[in-house]
């Protein structure tokens, strides 16, 4: 609660000097934050404009947030085992590092034309980049936390009884968790970030396609909603993958709060 | 293992660590280096025995290859009558950085080994309580090692290894990061459950307080590739005073500058 209070000063901050500057006219294509919270309310409930946006957030958040988890989960459940592989293996490492390290600097803007060309518009572009975006910064995590697990906490579980087999589980995954649990909040973050990209061309639904619309209709205070919108989805997802992670393998101490 | 078979004599107790001909050697060709020759150490069955000697002498590998996390190139390394090929729970080590696992607390760190044991959970709860409470950590079992002291995450080290009913102690250099206070108060509680529980005891240190304060034998080491001579052992030496050793009596300074003797100026 106390928190909660320490965090209402600097918003609150913005919002006045945002409300002064346009009442002075000092921004002449923006909106004031009133006509944005009666944009928001439209837009969440539809009970004031009734045109295209109005009422319609949960079916854009919802798109948005299927494109995200979708292609963010795809990466994971691929990167992740990769990353692990990478890290125990030098020879499967020697055939497949090369090549990752010559894709991995290319950024994911790069890959929506082609992305485009072969998967078409829709969806599963999205979600392909999304993948694409969320993969590497999961992989180079987990291949780094595994290669770091402390060779001193492997000879300890040696002499305490663990056999190689059950080093991964027992030892190397708990150890390299905090690495790969980084990778996958960076990776979120990402995705949230790649699906306004991967929405702004040939999806008709989802946060980016509205505020890419509503850029050509110059609507700015839908544009600033769907912003606004984008923040708070991505600041949820993350908080839903802390405490999921955290509920899925108890009160680990390597865990962030 | 045929050399097992003939040197191991049914008759006789078996000992709890037995060294023969051991040595050690890094790398191939040209580049090789001996770390250590000829080691011959038998250690009986709840002898406590310290290994001293310059750094380099090889008395941590030695430790390690009894450990099983490095294997003698010649040599017979056997524990208990049995050729050692792998580390095993029978032969539990303490570190001198502890090696907790950060993610368990206290208790948990103290159940992995029954743990892997598979023993019924009934069990690892006793077994846990009696080892956290011998250490004296009974009111911290929920704690994890980043809360703990030094002194404290060792406790926990030793626990977690006696969890296991180890034949084999093996120490390298377990008090060497803590403070001189701490340092003998866990000397102290480690005499304490040695005598309760009576393990082989093989601790290396550079201590020689440590050492005469700990042990039933000091082996002293000597050499190593620095020196231009493979690790050896240099000279053994009794330590015939009763527990607790008063470490201002005479004896005890005796047999200390005996020792600081034996390791300045090996004989041999």
């Amino acid at each position: 609660m106390k928190k909660l209070l320490w965090a209402l000063p600097v918003p609150a901050m913005i919002l006045a000097l945002w409300s002064f500057a346009v009442s002075q006219q000092w921004l002449t294509l923006i909106p004031g934050p009133f006509e944005v919270l009666l944009a928001i309310i439209d837009f969440s409930f539809g009970t004031l404009y009734d045109d295209a946006y109005s009422g319609t957030l949960l079916t854009h958040l919802f798109a948005s947030a299927g494109r995200v988890l979708g292609g963010f989960f795809l990466a994971a459940f691929s990167a992740i085992p990769l990353g692990i592989l990478l890290a125990r293996y030098g020879r499967f490492s020697d055939l497949v590092e090369p090549t990752l390290g010559v894709l991995r600097p290319i950024p994911v803007t790069a890959w929506v034309p082609l992305v485009l060309i072969v998967f078409g518009l829709g969806s599963h572009s999205a979600i392909i980049l999304i993948f694409i975006g969320s993969f590497f910064p999961i992989l180079i995590n987990t291949l780094l936390g595994v290669k770091r697990v402390p060779q001193r906490l492997i000879e300890a579980a040696q002499m305490l009884g663990t056999s190689e087999r059950e080093m991964l589980y027992k030892v190397i995954l708990p150890a390299a968790l905090p690495s790969v649990f980084a990778g996958m909040r960076i990776a979120l973050g990402l995705a949230w970030v790649v699906v306004v990209v991967g929405e702004t061309v040939g999806v008709p639904n989802g946060l980016g396609s509205v505020i890419t619309e509503a850029r050509e209709v110059s609507r700015t205070e839908i544009i600033i909603t769907g912003m606004i919108f984008i923040g708070l989805a991505g600041l949820i997802t993350d908080k839903l993958l802390v405490n999921g992670v955290r509920r899925a393998l108890g009160n680990s101490p390597l865990l962030p709060n | 293992m045929s050399a097992a078979a003939v040197s191991y004599a049914p008759s006789a107790p078996e000992a709890g660590v037995e060294l023969s001909g051991v040595g050690k050697k890094y790398g191939s060709g040209e580049h090789v280096t001996e770390a250590l020759r000829g080691v011959e150490l038998t250690l009986p069955q709840g002898e406590f025995v310290s290994l001293i000697g310059a750094s380099g002498c090889g008395k941590s590998t030695l430790l390690r290859i009894v450990a099983g996390f490095e294997r003698a190139t010649s040599g017979s390394v056997k524990v208990r009558g049995k050729p050692v090929e792998r580390p095993g729970p029978e032969r539990g080590v303490v570190f001198q950085d502890y090696g907790l696992f950060p993610w368990l607390n206290v208790a948990d760190n103290v159940a992995y080994g029954p743990r892997q044991r598979r023993l019924p959970a009934a069990q690892v709860t006793s077994i846990v309580d009696r080892f956290v409470k011998m250490v004296g950590l009974d009111r911290f079992r929920d704690r994890f090692p980043h809360q703990l002291s030094g002194g404290m995450q060792q406790r926990v080290a030793i626990a977690r290894v006696l969890a296991n009913d180890p034949a084999v102690l093996l120490m390298d250099e377990p008090f060497g990061a803590l403070d001189s206070l701490t340092r003998q108060t866990l000397q102290e509680e480690l005499i304490r459950v040695w005598r309760e529980l009576s393990p082989t005891v093989m601790l290396v240190t550079h201590s020689v307080e440590e050492a005469v304060f700990l042990s039933d034998r000091v082996v002293v080491m000597g050499g190593g590739p620095t020196h231009g001579v493979p690790g050896h052992v240099t000279k053994i030496l009794d330590i015939d005073l009763a527990h607790p050793r008063d470490i201002t009596s005479p004896a005890f300074n005796d047999l200390k500058r005996e020792l600081l003797e034996a390791i300045h100026h090996p004989t041999h």
